[in-house]
């Protein structure tokens, strides 16, 4: 006789406990930028709304950022790193390809033995972080989950590349997720489409790179016309999937949190959403540049410390990028 | 089947309203990036809206090639008559 496989006991909702942001030393100008491309302080900020972003210094790593981000996060949900369950980071620019940073940022923590990996999402990697630790709370598999969206997106941009020069940035964000007696973590929206796998990509596999005569190492493109196009409305109808899923319509948002890709590409999805105006619409690419997985917690963060956005507010994520892939869900802020 | 005219006079109210360009400056010898000052995104707004309103596709591909407001015309003719 074969014993029955027990079933994990769950709980019914979960919410974010506590959030933290870690935002670099470095404060680049357009005009630094524009000293390596044909550009202007004044069309970066027509085309990207981008006045500044931050830069990373050396001892500023991958690591650093999403523990300093995670230590904050920690202290506001009131929880202790050995009360953590999992670490789960979104990243692109971790440029150790194995093992994975979580594994680093949970020790030094000090969440070992909790499992840590890293996910692969692009710029979508943060929310698509939130579901998986909402659900595997749900699922009876953790109490506390630690994600982090954590980029040095500047190693890996080609500072001469016009296209994509002047939008990248790094920085970390962070968020605990648990248990809660009413929803705080509404059902996800999400998904890929890889025949646009093109659209943002690394321009070469580091192989290709191997074989050139004087290899480089490979930097981000993107075609940024398609991908202004599918981000702006392609995504809003995703967001307002998002909504319908929680069973909530625009009025009952208080904020709007999209990745901060690009202003022009926040202002045409909320014009598409036809945003009332009391909802509050995070744009701090204006500051931080877009900083890929980092982008949504980081500009959550912002809005919560800047006081336009207080813990109870029922918030809209949604994030988008290479894959091409995307997840949306409504959200209480911590 | 809309006529010129109204194809015209349609996709000069989506300048106006994407880009803030008076409706009556969106004459068929214009061109959107030198004379409207119509940058590549908002282009990209309003081929969305134009295929919204005249229910036509406009690929991607396709619209690097209208320079002119009487290039979208004459392409969204052509696509509504297909």
């Amino acid at each position: 006789m074969t014993a029955a496989i027990a079933t994990a006991q769950g709980v019914g909702h979960t919410r974010i406990h506590g959030i933290g942001a870690f935002r670099p030393s470095r404060i680049v100008t357009n005009d630094e930028i524009c000293e390596h491309i044909d550009s202007s302080d004044e069309w970066i900020r027509t085309r990207s709304g981008i006045i500044e972003r931050r830069f990373a210094e050396p001892h500023e790593t991958v690591q650093m950022m999403s523990v300093e981000a995670s230590r904050k996060a920690l202290q506001r949900a009131d929880v202790d790193p050995g009360q953590i369950d999992c670490v789960i980071v979104a990243t692109v620019s971790h440029l150790l390809q194995t093992p994975a940073v979580a594994t680093l940022v949970a020790e030094e923590l000090g969440c070992t033995p909790a499992p840590a990996f890293d996910i692969s999402a692009a710029c979508a990697g943060f929310c698509h972080g939130v579901s998986l630790a909402s659900d595997m709370i749900r699922s009876g598999n953790g109490k506390y989950v630690l994600v982090i969206g954590v980029e040095r997106l500047s190693d890996i941009t080609d500072p001469t590349d016009r296209g994509t020069a002047f939008i990248f940035a790094d920085g970390a964000g962070a968020v605990v997720i648990g248990p809660a007696d009413v929803e705080g973590i509404g059902p996800v929206v999400w998904g890929a489409d890889g025949s646009k796998f093109d659209l943002i990509r690394q321009n070469e596999t580091w192989i290709d790179v191997l074989d050139m005569e004087e290899p480089e190492m490979p930097t981000l493109r993107m075609d940024g016309n398609p991908v202004f196009r599918w981000a702006s409305f392609e995504m809003a109808k995703v967001a307002r999937e998002a909504l319908d899923r929680a069973g909530m319509t625009v009025d009952d948002l208080d904020v709007f949190v999209p990745h901060q890709a690009n202003m022009r590409i926040i202002d045409a999805m909320a014009r598409a959403l036809k945003l009332p105006e009391h909802v509050v619409i995070a744009r701090d690419i204006a500051y931080q540049g877009n900083t890929s997985a980092a982008s949504v917690p980081l500009a959550a963060a912002a809005l919560l410390e800047s006081g336009e956005a207080k813990s109870g507010d029922t918030a809209l994520f949604i994030a988008f990028g290479a894959g091409l892939s995307y997840a949306a869900q409504v959200v209480t802020l911590p | 089947m809309a006529s010129t005219e109204e194809i015209r006079s349609g996709l000069a109210d989506i300048v106006n309203e994407v880009a803030g360009i008076p409706a009556d400056d969106v004459q068929l010898d214009k061109s959107f990036t030198d004379d409207l000052d119509v940058d590549s995104l908002s282009m990209v707004e309003v081929v969305v809206a134009a295929e919204e309103q005249f229910g036509v596709k406009i690929p991607d591909d396709e619209v690097k090639n209208l320079k002119t407001v009487g290039d979208a015309v004459a392409y969204i003719e052509n696509a509504q008559s297909a």
